[in-house]
């Protein structure tokens, strides 16, 4: 497999004559103990083909079994993302002959998928601009099983292609997965990469609301394709679309969807067409690569699976479900920006620091809103960027953030000393309560302790305290500062201050 | 609704099945009559009645998601053809270069 380092343009060359159309195909596994239609285990990273059985294995005289489990959190899926739930659908058997099934099928759904027609609302952050907001139109949301998994043998790359040979491990053969779908999205423009991404982490973060799906990414729990297509300007007439797979974070997303706009502009501009087919994204790169021809591959020969009998979810059942279904991430964003008035700005920073459930158990835990906010989103957030980790990775818990601030607020602490106090938690030196105690970090405020110091100060500083006496009392910030050096920080700033202006006639 | 001899070629291919010509000829004609004996179905009045794909009326035949132990590798890959590193191992996947 051969093919010469695409041709790109340049992306905002790019986006001044073409519109681009995208359309995300996202694969969630479920969180179910089981699989889809066996009884065998799900666990990640088992020992290979420990996690099979005849029905999954597909041996004669297995037959398959539905798991109500997984029905249950298609219809919660289908819910939350607004859809029509079917009252009555069935699966359907989608032949190939790749060897990750060892059916040659897939029981999948076909033209009666159990939800339909839904959205989901999201908001775009596009770097260097405001927020914007975008409702995409989810086509449907449907049930399959997951194939196993392939090691590719011989050949230079481990790829599929040149390969002399495959080794299939089918525990992830009928993992129940659920497909979701949406509809093409036009009139994004320049806006297109980071709307994909905003999709997915929008969809990523309801699953895990919904407890339905660990959604990691990485271990391909979640998964994305992204199909991209292009049309000239303003014409409407949409090109031919490729399907990108292997899309393996949110990064990739973005980057997924810039790179075909790159290139497939490129291929337009010289007159060529766009060939209707998979690629596939190399992380590494950030480039895509030709896949096999959808053409070839079209015909799964699909019909119904006669070993199942339909779902038929009855409206109680979905009543049922819509009823408990927990707040999802978009209502619990808008109550906490109004219970915490925080500007979409605002907002939107938190969210993109990762700090919002943070700020959320702070703010819990009793600290004021913007202080949680002003802990998380400066002092913590500097730590994490330079230890190069996530903020959920620092060693102080909401718990002992809130404890700080409440603190500060009484004036136990100062925030200098507060800092202190958070370096030693995040050192693993104990809680805020321990660290205070062994290190004897507390605001002094007692008026004789700290008239000592300002009197020493004031005796030290003959000449800055005779233009206090003559009213310049700008002047006492050279006093406070002494005060502060002597008491090693740890004086009640305002209060010193006061004592100077009164030592000094000027109260 | 006749069958071509290219469709015929055309499952064939998707199937994984070398036919000869004669076996295309062979078959397209015996599978037009089976085809034309299925299509008599079509003339029953059948107005109303949706189509199954199931013979028994039943819906929603669920289990629990509980976990039933599995073979194990040593049995599920026993009669594997060919095994290595306790994967099923197979011919290679893509004919194209």
């Amino acid at each position: 497999m051969s093919e010469t380092m695409a041709e790109l343009v340049g992306f905002d060359e790019a986006i001044a004559r073409y519109d681009p159309l995208i359309g995300l195909e996202t694969h969630v596994e479920l969180g179910t103990v089981s699989k889809m239609f066996c009884g065998c285990p799900t666990g990640f990273g088992a020992e290979p083909n420990t996690q099979v059985c005849p029905v999954c294995l597909g041996l004669p005289g297995s037959l398959p079994v539905v798991n109500a489990a997984a029905i249950e959190s298609t219809i919660r899926i289908g819910l939350a993302l607004n859809c029509s739930i079917a009252g009555w659908c069935r699966f359907a058997r989608k032949n190939y002959f790749y060897p990750d099934m060892p059916k040659d099928f897939q029981i999948s759904q076909y033209d009666e998928p159990l939800c339909t027609d839904g959205w989901l609302d999201v908001t775009v952050h596009p770097e260097g601009a405001p927020p914007s907001q975008l409702r995409v139109e989810i086509e449907r949301v449907h049930m399959e099983e997951d194939t196993g998994k392939s090691l590719h043998k011989g050949g230079a790359t481990g790829r599929i292609h040149g390969a002399d040979y495959s080794l299939v491990d089918y525990n992830r053969a009928g993992i129940p997965l659920v497909e979701i779908v949406t509809k093409p999205i036009a009139g994004t423009g320049s806006l297109a990469p980071a709307a994909a991404r905003a999709y997915v982490t929008e969809l990523r973060d309801l699953l895990r609301s919904l407890g339905v799906s660990d959604v990691r990414m990485e271990e391909g729990s979640l998964r994305c394709d992204v199909n991209t297509s292009l049309a000239p300007r303003g014409s409407g007439s949409w090109g031919t679309r490729t399907e990108t797979k292997n899309v393996n974070s949110l990064r990739s997303v973005e980057r997924a969807v810039r790179y075909e706009i790159e290139r497939q502009a490129a291929v337009l501009d010289a007159g060529r067409r766009i060939v209707l087919e998979t690629r596939h994204f190399h992380e590494d790169s950030g480039t895509t690569t030709a896949g096999r021809s959808k053409e070839e591959a079209q015909d799964y020969r699909y019909f119904p699976e006669p070993d199942l009998v339909p779902i038929a979810p009855s409206p109680d059942w979905v009543a049922e479900l819509r009823a408990a279904l927990p707040e999802l991430p978009a209502a619990r964003h808008a109550r906490l920006q109004s219970e915490w008035g925080l500007s979409d700005l605002d907002m939107a920073a938190l969210g993109n620091a990762g700090a919002l459930d943070l700020v959320a158990q702070t703010v819990s835990a009793g600290a004021a809103p913007a202080e949680a906010r002003k802990w998380w989103l400066g002092e913590l957030r500097q730590r994490a960027n330079t230890e190069g980790i996530e903020l959920t990775a620092l060693a102080v818990t909401p718990a002992q953030v809130a404890r700080v601030s409440e603190l500060v607020a009484s004036g136990g602490l100062n925030d200098k000393l507060a800092r202190q106090v958070l370096d030693a938690v995040l050192a693993g030196q104990g809680s805020p309560d321990e660290v205070i105690a062994a290190r004897g970090l507390a605001v002094v405020s007692d008026d004789s302790a700290l008239l000592a110091a300002v009197d020493e100060a004031i005796a030290a500083n003959p000449k800055v305290a005779e233009k206090i006496r003559g009213g310049k009392t700008a002047a006492a910030g050279v006093l406070l500062g002494a005060v502060m050096t002597t008491t090693r920080g740890q004086a009640d700033a305002a209060r010193v201050r006061e004592l100077i202006l009164e030592r000094l006639g000027q109260h | 609704m006749p069958i071509t001899r290219d469709e015929v070629a055309h499952l064939a291919r998707l199937s994984r099945l070398a036919l000869t010509d004669e076996e295309l000829d062979h078959f397209a004609a015996q599978l037009e009559v089976i085809i034309s004996a299925v299509a008599r179905v079509q003339e029953v009045t059948a107005e109303g009645i949706p189509p199954t794909s199931h013979a028994v009326p039943l819906t929603n035949v669920f289990r629990p998601d509980v976990v039933v132990p599995p073979l194990g590798a040593a049995a599920a890959l026993a009669a594997a053809p060919a095994v290595e590193e306790q994967r099923f191992r197979v011919p290679r996947i893509l004919t194209e270069g």
